[in-house]
């Protein structure tokens, strides 16, 4: 892939991004998406990035996931491969759940077997064995989410980057979502790349929870997550912070266009 | 069938409340589970009821027609000799099909139109294919294919006469000329149609080159391609029609040449009969080669053509 960066230290780095901007469009009609942005993703680490709608979110996760190219800038993962779970379910809709969470696994030429199992464990991960046979248009929005996260789960690389996955669930579906992904990503060692609107859920799910401000799309501050695990949505600290970022979330989207450099605060 | 469990809280985070979230998260599991199985009993039809329903809105309108055709003769707007009753042509089918004749024409017919329809087949998606791959091919011919499609095949003969004489290659020359450019077109309409949504999935699921174009570009764009294919149909029955009402070959009995005899000897009756057949075929091959499948299609996907 031509431009991808080569991870310097891919010991403990899963994710480089330097100084990557990305404009879309052409002539009068173009926008700054992104602007020079600059982080890191350590290994096994799960990071959040909140920010507000149109910031370019989604257009970062689509460039890591060498998607789409960058406009100036590098990305590198390392290992090459990511697995994306889109913003939108995007099921193959001529194929049946199973079959959609299938899909990577074919691909990668497991024996037929093994793919059976490893399906219906993914399915009985996101609480769907019994819709196995199901095609997608006869889901519900929060259910075909769920099957695009096994099917993201599927792909098996070591970089999950997941595109407000859970924005469709109801409160208690996705707290049970939270916990599972907790225990897939401790089990797996999984990096995670994690988009929300939801400041709670980024707080509630981080190590570290990036913020970016919007037009253009830029890393406006961010926090290292100290709370212990297990953690609770509801609870204090969660709380605390959240209410913290949500502040400097208000800030940074009525400010002006230069928003301040990046800044680490800790809670 | 239990009711699915309803979100009892809105998904806001000022909502989550730690007592509401911890009875639900008991709640939620089992009744996802139960949920599957009951509607699948329902769901399934035998092949005959599917044929029955891919052949039924085709026939209705048949069967209103001679009605409103038995009522006409009737009226005695036109002698019988000129305007047979619908029940004299239909009987008139039933006793042709006691002829080996019959059989022979139209196994000659269907021959044509099978070799017509394969040939244009390959033609036309190697021609679609090409254009979806090269933009200047496309370009260059996009336009002129379009074209193609629209004219109307009967003006190819005098042509196809010239080049092949009055013989089997006029006839699968403008039968190819009628169908190709609609499968073409089709084909290509199909593929710009796709969400780039789905696209980029399978890209980002390890599908590349090959295995993208066979697993997400060609599934992806079936309706459209089924939509072209049965255009093409129309397109080269229509073409054959005209192909064997104009090319006679003497020792070559066909379905244009009976109707083309019935008129020389003013045989209203014969003419009508051997309408009704082409009819037939037409309605027959569309039914049932892609009634049925584009109904099975549709439905798997969840879209409208599933509810007629
Ligand atoms: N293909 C495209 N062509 C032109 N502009 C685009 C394209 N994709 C995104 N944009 C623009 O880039 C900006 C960032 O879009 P992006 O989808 O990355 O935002 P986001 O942060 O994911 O928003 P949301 O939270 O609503 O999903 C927006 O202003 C959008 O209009
Ligand atoms: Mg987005």
């Amino acid at each position: 892939m031509s431009g991808r960066l080569v991870v310097e230290d891919p010991q403990s780095v899963a994710i480089a991004v330097r100084g990557v901007s990305k404009v879309h469009g052409h002539g009068p009609a173009a926008v700054l998406a992104l602007d020079r942005i600059d982080f890191e993703v350590q290994r096994g680490e799960f990071v959040c990035i909140v920010g507000a709608s149109g910031c370019g979110k989604s257009s970062l996760l689509h460039l890591i996931a060498g998607l789409d190219q960058p406009t100036s800038g590098q990305i590198g993962v390392t290992g090459g491969a990511t697995s994306l779970m889109f913003q939108d379910p995007a099921l193959f809709p001529w194929l049946s759940v199973e079959e959609n969470v299938a899909f990577p696994l074919e691909l990668r030429g497991v024996a037929k077997a093994e793919r059976k199992s490893k399906v219906a464990e993914l399915l009985a991960l996101v609480h769907l064995e019994a819709f196995a046979r199901r095609q997608p248009h006869e889901l519900s929005g929060g259910m075909r989410q769920r099957v695009a996260l096994a099917r993201a789960l599927a792909n098996a690389s070591h970089v999950l980057l997941m595109d407000e996955p859970f924005a469709a669930l109801d409160a208690m579906m996705r707290d049970k979502l939270h916990e599972d992904l907790e225990r897939i990503v401790a089990a797996t060692g999984l990096t995670v790349l994690f988009v929300t609107h939801n400041v709670r859920e980024a707080v509630r799910l981080g190590d570290r929870v990036l913020l970016f401000s919007s037009r253009p799309g830029r890393l406006a501050a961010q926090w290292d997550v100290a709370i212990p695990h297990p953690r609770r949505i509801e609870s204090r600290e969660v709380s605390e912070l959240a209410a913290l970022v949500t502040d400097r979330l208000r800030s940074s989207s009525a400010s002006s266009p230069h928003a301040p450099a990046p800044e680490a605060a800790v809670s | 069938m239990p009711p699915l469990q309803k979100p009892l809280f809105p998904d806001s985070p000022v909502a989550d409340d730690a007592a509401a979230a911890a009875v639900a998260r008991a709640a939620v599991a089992p009744d996802l589970a139960d949920a599957g199985f009951q509607l699948d009993g329902e769901r399934r039809r035998r092949w005959w009821q599917r044929t029955l329903k891919a052949l039924s809105p085709g026939f209705g309108g048949v069967l209103l027609l001679f009605l409103l055709w038995e009522a006409v003769v009737a009226s005695g707007w036109r002698p019988e000799w000129v305007l047979p009753s619908p029940t004299k042509v239909l009987g008139r089918v039933w006793n042709e099909l006691f002829y080996a004749d019959t059989w022979i024409a139209l196994r000659i017919t269907m021959q044509r139109a099978l070799l017509g329809y394969l040939i244009a087949l390959a033609v036309g998606v190697a021609l679609g294919l090409a254009m979806v791959r090269l933009k200047w091919l496309r370009g260059a011919f996009g336009g002129f294919t379009t074209g193609l499609q629209t004219m109307p095949s009967i003006v190819w003969f005098p042509f196809a006469i010239l080049l092949f004489q009055l013989g089997e290659g006029a006839i699968l020359f403008v039968v190819v000329l009628g169908a190709a450019p609609s499968i073409a077109n089709g084909l290509l309409d199909a593929v710009d149609q796709i969400p780039p949504l789905l696209v980029k999935v399978g890209r980002s699921l390890g599908a590349r080159g090959f295995s993208l174009y066979r697993r997400v570009v060609i599934p992806a764009a079936l309706p459209g391609f089924v939509n072209g294919l049965k255009q093409g149909w129309a397109f080269s029955w229509r073409s054959l029609m005209a192909g064997e009402l104009l090319v006679i070959i003497g020792d070559r009995p066909s379905v244009g040449t009976r109707l083309h005899f019935a008129r020389e000897l003013a045989d209203a009756e014969g003419l009508m009969a051997w309408m009704v057949v082409v009819l037939a075929i037409g309605l027959l091959v569309h039914a049932l080669g892609f009634g049925l499948a584009e109904q099975r299609m549709m439905s798997k996907r969840g879209l409208l053509g599933a509810q007629r």
